[in-house]
């Protein structure tokens, strides 16, 4: 017998008693729905972290700061930490109170020559008084900019252009009605005033133009504030700086290093060990979600293990199910066996019958499974997680659903070869015996 | 003198071990000649059917050989053992053992299926056998749905159609009536004179045995008479 002919003949005979075999495969539905909803569920979840760390930070960028003895500050035997001139306060990116110790001209050219950085570039940290549309009221902010390969989420306009000399930025869609606009397209392209003052204590005006309206999300560019280009961002700075000499003004908290795009995870963890030879510390925007997400699979983990096990409980009827079948047949397969079909043909054609149930069971609970988590996932979006744009719960990719499929397929053929065996080892002379 | 397509020498069947062995062939020897039709008769339980099993390699003998064209049986082992099994013999059974709700066609197909015939040169065959057997017009019918007469006809059919060499047939007409009993004697005794089938028929109605050109009794596992010695 050839394969299609025992293909096609497994198939006939996975109908041939229908309720029995529809029942069978109701069980593996049920267990392969829920396997469906649940990986679903990790990959939209996981999906959105993804997008996320593409808007907060390029997949090739890392945080760097000067290390610091865990210790400083605290008494331990090996005594107080002692002084830094470098140490400076900053309450602007950590506890008040906190000092840090500040990246110096010579840090960033240390940093530009460890191998496997590309770029170096200082983080400026601004912090304006507040910030006014026409003749609205004052807010607070903060103020962020994009590196190179960082995106935005946009409700309205674009991202602030990097190469324009005009002074641009972004505002998040919660500001919108707070700044008297009646909604995110009518904000574009009117100005925002941002009032900044400098070391002498005076205060300055920059007029900036508002060119788009960034979606919320749960790690936000620019910190949930607004995201402005490298030509406001430098006016701000300089304009922050007035009256602080330009050896002080070269200090900052951190700064952003570019690696290759295509390093791997090892890469990374090589450059962040050079990083820590060299006295730094190297955080990736991974890294920072990494523990989110770590989270997430284990929930996801301990999901599919429910379905696993409502899978595994579906096998039984399998093994139920095709050992009634052989016994039914018995007569069949010693008359099939007399007419020369080999033991290895017969396993052939139970296990088969097996992988079809299971087959079809996988298919029709993952269709159904698609269809459902799709229609959560578009429901939950406009009511539940309305605040959390780009969140789609329960998504799907091509890969996963195959191998979901091809995984229960796996688990039907196995439960199979129990019946398979002992169909292909039966006796013909015993199955044709009778008087 | 041609080889005979069938040799038993001194074969011995048991059942069992110790204590609860059961010697179902007790040292059997004959030859069959290619295109003769034997009977083999005995009472029930007197080992008749072990014989069969053991003629159409469905069960080796515990000692002794069967030889089938000169070749010893034992020495054929898988592929070679089911190839023999599909290209040599037909069966057909009192009990028919047609599957019940699968077309006739379909269950006329099975040897040639498990040959690996092309499905075209299967549904033609199937057809062409149907046909001899006048039950073309029941192809799409299923099995479970016919006549004794009818199922033991599609029996035969399944029995031929990939030309064997030898066709046994186990009380063939023993859940038939005479009138089709007969009929279906009068097929199978055609398909040996003018085809040339070995036919090998076990049997204990004397009427049937009395067709055949030789018959072996048996009893208690031992071959009591054959016809053509005892002619001889
Ligand atoms: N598998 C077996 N185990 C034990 N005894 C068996 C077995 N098969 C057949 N026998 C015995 O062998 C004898 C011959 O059986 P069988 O060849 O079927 O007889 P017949 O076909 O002539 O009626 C019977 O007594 C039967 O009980
Ligand atoms: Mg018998």
């Amino acid at each position: 017998m050839n394969v299609l002919d025992l293909i096609g003949t497994a198939a006939s005979n996975t109908f041939r008693s229908k309720t029995r075999t529809v029942l069978t495969i109701l069980a593996i539905f049920v267990g392969a729905f829920t396997l469906t909803i649940t990986n679903g569920l990790g990959t939209g979840i996981n999906r959105y972290i993804d997008d996320t760390v593409t808007a907060i930070g390029a997949e090739d960028v890392m945080t760097v700061s000067v290390s610091q003895d865990a210790n400083a500050g605290f008494a331990d035997s090996s005594g107080p930490a002692e002084y830094d001139p470098d140490a400076i306060a900053s309450d602007g990116f950590n506890r008040p109170g906190s000092t840090v110790v500040a990246l110096t001209p010579d840090d960033l050219e240390a940093l530009a020559s460890i191998d496997g950085v590309l770029d170096v570039e200082a983080t400026k940290s601004i912090s304006p008084d507040w910030i006014q549309a026409g003749d609205g009221p004052q807010y607070l902010t903060s103020v962020g900019g994009l590196v190179d390969g960082q995106t935005v989420q946009l409700a309205a306009g674009a991202a602030p252009s990097a190469d324009s000399d005009a002074f641009e930025l972004n505002v998040p869609i919660s500001y919108v009605e707070s700044l008297g606009f009646a909604d995110a397209d009518a904000a574009v392209g009117q100005t925002l005033t941002i009032a900044i003052t400098d070391a002498e204590r005076t205060q300055h005006l920059v007029d900036a133009t508002i060119v788009g309206v960034a979606e919320e999300s749960i790690a936000a560019t620019g910190a949930g504030g607004l995201v402005v280009n490298d030509a406001l961002t430098d006016e701000l700075y300089t304009t922050q700086n007035i009256g602080i000499s330009l050896d002080e003004q070269e200090r900052y908290a951190q700064a952003s290093i570019r690696f290759d795009a295509a390093a791997t995870d090892a890469d990374v963890t090589a450059l962040k060990e050079r990083l820590t030879d060299a006295g730094y510390t190297g955080t990736t925007v991974a890294d920072q979600l990494g523990t989110f997400k770590t989270i997430i699979d284990a929930i996801v983990l301990v999901l599919n293990a429910f379905a696993i096990i409502a899978l595994l409980a579906a096998s039984f009827g399998i093994v139920n199910t095709l050992f009634m079948s052989v016994q039914e047949r018995t007569r069949e397969i010693g008359l099939m066996k007399a007419m020369g079909m080999g033991g290895g043909k017969i396993f052939g054609l139970f296990s088969l019958e097996a992988v079809i149930i299971g087959f079809l069971g996988s298919a029709i609970g993952v269709g159904i499974g698609m269809l459902v988590g799709t229609g959560i996932s578009s429901v939950l979006a406009g009511a539940l997680l309305a605040d959390l744009p780009g969140l789609t719960l329960i998504a799907f990719d091509p890969l996963s659903v195959t191998v979901i499929i091809l995984v229960v397929m796996a688990i039907a053929f196995l439960a199979g070869t129990l019946p398979a065996a002992r169909a292909a080892k039966a006796d013909p002379v015993e199955s044709l015996r009778y008087e | 003198m041609t080889t005979p397509i069938i040799r038993v020498k001194d074969v011995h069947k048991s059942y069992g071990k110790g204590p609860n062995r059961f010697d179902a062939l007790k040292g059997v020897t004959f030859d069959i000649n290619e295109g003769e039709s034997v009977a083999i008769i005995g009472k029930s339980g007197s080992g008749k059917s072990t014989l069969m099993h053991v003629l159409a390699l469905l069960d080796a003998p515990t000692s002794g050989t069967v030889e089938l064209e000169g070749i010893d049986t034992s020495t054929l082992k898988g592929k070679k053992l089911n190839r023999a099994r599909n290209k040599t013999f037909g069966f057909v059974f009192q009990q028919f053992f047609l599957t019940a709700n699968i077309s006739v066609l379909e269950n006329v197909m099975l040897p040639m299926k498990i040959a690996g015939v092309r499905r075209s040169e299967r549904k033609a065959r199937a057809h062409a056998a149907l046909e001899q057997l006048e039950m073309d017009d029941k192809a799409s019918n299923k099995a479970v749905n016919l006549s004794g007469g009818q199922k033991q006809r599609s029996v035969i059919a399944r029995a031929l159609v990939n030309n064997p060499r030898i066709i046994f047939a186990d009380e063939p007409t023993g859940n038939l009536d005479t009138a089709t009993g007969g009929n279906v004697e009068d097929i199978l005794f055609a398909l040996n004179r003018d085809k040339g089938i070995t036919l090998i028929v076990v049997t204990h109605d004397d009427e049937l045995a009395a067709r055949c050109d030789r018959r072996i009794y048996i009893r208690d596992g031992l071959l009591v008479n054959d016809t053509t010695e005892v002619a001889a």
